[in-house]
């Protein structure tokens, strides 16, 4: 029978399928971090179990740590409380861990991929809802709870229900100036942020052939955004390229890439939802509200909740634009920000910090503005280091930090203050997520490096000749 | 988990509905990186008037909780359920019990028993009349006896299979190591490993 890319994966990982329960599915990569961590490892304590599979297991320290001081003691106790319980669990249980200040450590789903840990056809979880981020390389990647968490530690398996099946398919190229997160952006705001809930979302068509495996990342990463439980991508040669050479790639690669070729959608198979996206017509997107559906082209203005139709749209908007600060008509672009953020698990990769760091170069971050660039991980900041980046963005007035999750969901000292307003790179603009009273315009890298030198929300095309 | 085939223990009547999971356990206690000790977390707003029934000393070994109908509501914390165990609970009966509190208490091994609200009036009453009076709570056959209360209860079948045989979730699993040692062996040597 015809199957879809996620129906392959999927059906590949199936232990044990029985009528009226749900099917056992075998978990290929399990990584962890400190947050929703602790509690599992004292349930397997307490049953006395054992993990059955370090080593399909990874840990990383990246919500809590500081992006400051590193070589000190994390200074908040109960940040320090749960990262010394992660190092004690991972001890005690044999599991990998890297600890801040490893070549190693980061954001566990840029770590992931660069170690070539993630790869086609896998299965992977993690206690985190970006775990979707690995579908880029045509993996089932899916978040999960903490009793999941301890369930794959003691099992490496779950027992789940099949998701449905979602096409996305985006014709024709992006154009120039546009980049994936202004297109993920703009399919958010088309779908909804419940309009992939209880499905895979696979993303196909030219557009997405065409991305790079770091934007590639950048799209599947907010899938969640839009409910979906995870999203993919089809391998092909720009991803066996990513993967040849890195760390854990397969050592015999040629047999792994001739099972990869076959993680495709087959030509007759069908989806459950199929969405159609036009490339050609987006221009840089920007979020304006408090999810990520809300958002608009940045030549769009702050819209007027009296003019849309949906009732409960209309309130929800209305309800952001208060906590916003915004006033409906105001153009997106004099919209000014105090703070700018570059990074996270959506936007804090090597190619993101040169496209930030192409449009910074011999120019300066605004008087009014504060830029944090946070390296996704300590290997993309030695690799910008190695490029001269940092010098391009400490030059620009940037300040330039350690790696970690940092401002995209403010767990460690660096946040927003209450009605301090950023363009952001992460991926939720949810009320208080970079902070107390905060808040967030979602962008891409380009347009975040565009709006610190400007000083409202700015496209570099905006900006004057260097 | 351990097996529940039949439990007797003091029963403590807590006249209220609607107990929703904040007043169950509020956040704050959320932050904690434990999945036991939180027994002071147990309605800890609650507690701290000495006229709550958890605080009658008459009460203090209470196992089984007999509550209003609506129990559980709210959030999904699973943190509710890990209080009411560590406090000391093995059973809470009710008219009426949120779903995702439920779905939360069986996979912790708390039993939940769903009653007519008569019969929690009769427990209350008899609960009330002779405080630090023991509940018999029967999961084999669904029925509880306190005094001369006896009555029915309501109990997934699925779950109460599970609790009786003391198996988790990760229990149940287990019991198909075989396959997955299996499944194991077949999986493609070029796959990943963390090593
Ligand atoms: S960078 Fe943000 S979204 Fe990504 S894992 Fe960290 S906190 Fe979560």
């Amino acid at each position: 029978m015809a199957q879809t890319l996620s129906e392959k994966v999927w059906d590949a990982h199936v232990v044990r399928s029985a009528a009226g329960e749900p099917d056992l599915l075998y978990i290929d990569l399990h990584l962890i971090h400190e947050v929703t961590s602790p509690q599992a490892f004292d349930g397997l304590r307490a049953a006395g179990r054992p993990v059955r599979r370090p080593d399909l297991t990874m840990a990383t320290e990246d919500h809590n740590v500081p992006t400051l001081d590193i070589d000190k003691p994390i200074a908040d106790p109960i940040s320090r409380a749960q990262v010394d319980a992660l190092r004690a669990n991972c001890a005690e249980f044999d599991i990998p861990l890297f600890r801040l200040g490893d070549a190693d450590q980061g954001i566990v789903h840029v770590v992931g991929p660069q170690l070539g840990l993630t790869q086609p056809g896998m299965t992977v979880v993690c206690g985190d809802s970006h775990t979707s981020t690995h579908g880029a390389f045509g993996a089932l990647a899916f978040g999960i709870g903490t009793s999941e968490v301890e369930h794959v530690l003691a099992t490496q398996t779950l027992p789940l229900k099949p998701f449905k099946t979602m096409a996305i398919n985006v014709e024709g190229h992006l154009p120039e100036g546009v980049t994936a997160k202004d297109l993920i952006l703009a399919i958010i705001a088309k779908i909804g942020t419940g309009g992939g809930q209880g499905h895979v979302i696979e993303y196909r068509g030219p557009a997405i052939e065409a991305l790079s495996m770091e934007q590639r990342m950048t799209i599947c990463n907010m899938s969640i955004e839009a409910g979906a439980r995870a999203g993919m991508i089809a391998p092909d040669e720009t991803t066996f390229e990513f993967l040849r050479g890195k760390a854990h790639a397969p050592a015999d690669f040629d047999a792994a890439v001739a099972y990869w070729r076959t993680l495709v959608t087959d030509p007759d198979a069908t989806f459950d939802k199929e969405v159609t996206v036009d490339a050609t017509a987006l221009t840089p997107f920007v979020t304006w509200g408090t999810n990520p559906g809300q958002g608009l082209p940045l030549g769009a203005s702050v819209p007027d909740p009296a003019q849309i139709a949906d009732p409960t749209e209309a309130a929800a908007a209305a309800k952001a634009l208060d906590y916003m600060g915004l006033q409906p008509g105001t153009p997106l672009r004099d919209i000014a920000v105090d703070t700018v953020f570059l990074g996270s698990c959506t936007n804090g990769r090597i190619e993101d910090l040169r496209a930030a760091a192409g449009v910074l170069e011999g120019r300066k971050v605004a008087d009014t503005v504060t830029m944090l660039v946070v390296p996704g991980s300590v290997r993309v900041r030695l690799q910008a280091q190695e490029e001269g980046l940092d010098k391009v963005f400490t030059a620009a007035g940037a300040q330039w930090r350690n790696a970690g999750c940092s401002m995209c969901l403010a767990m460690n000292p660096d946040k927003l203050r209450p009605q301090e307003r950023s363009a952001s790179t992460s991926n939720r603009n949810f009320e208080g997520r970079q902070g107390p009273g905060g808040r967030t315009h979602l962008v891409s890298p380009e347009v975040a490096a565009a709006t610190a030198v400007a000083g409202h929300l700015a496209a570099p095309a905006d900006l004057q000749e260097v | 988990m351990e097996k529940f085939v039949t439990h007797s223990g003091v029963g403590a009547p807590l006249r209220h509905s609607n107990v929703d999971t904040d007043q169950i356990i509020p956040a704050e206690y959320l932050k904690r990186i434990t999945r036991t000790g939180y027994e002071d977390a147990l309605f800890s707003a609650w507690r701290a008037d000495p006229g709550f029934v958890l605080n009658d000393p008459a009460y203090a070994q209470a196992t089984v909780l007999v509550a209003g109908p609506d129990f559980g509501t709210g959030s999904s914390r699973e943190h509710a359920v890990w209080a009411l165990n560590d406090y000391g609970f093995k059973v809470v009966v009710s008219s009426r019990f949120a779903d995702i509190f439920r779905g939360n208490a069986g996979k912790g091994g708390l039993v939940t028993a769903e009653v007519e609200q008569a019969v929690v009036e009769q427990l209350w009453a008899y609960l009330e009349a002779e405080p630090g009076a023991q509940i018999t709570v029967d999961l084999q056959a669904r029925q509880l006896h306190a005094g001369e209360v006896t009555a029915d209860f309501v109990i997934d079948d699925y779950v109460r299979w599970r609790l009786l045989e003391g198996l988790d979730d990760i229990g149940i699993t287990l019991q198909h190591s075989d396959e997955i040692a299996a499944f194991e062996k077949a999986r493609a040597e070029f796959l990943p490993t963390t090593r």
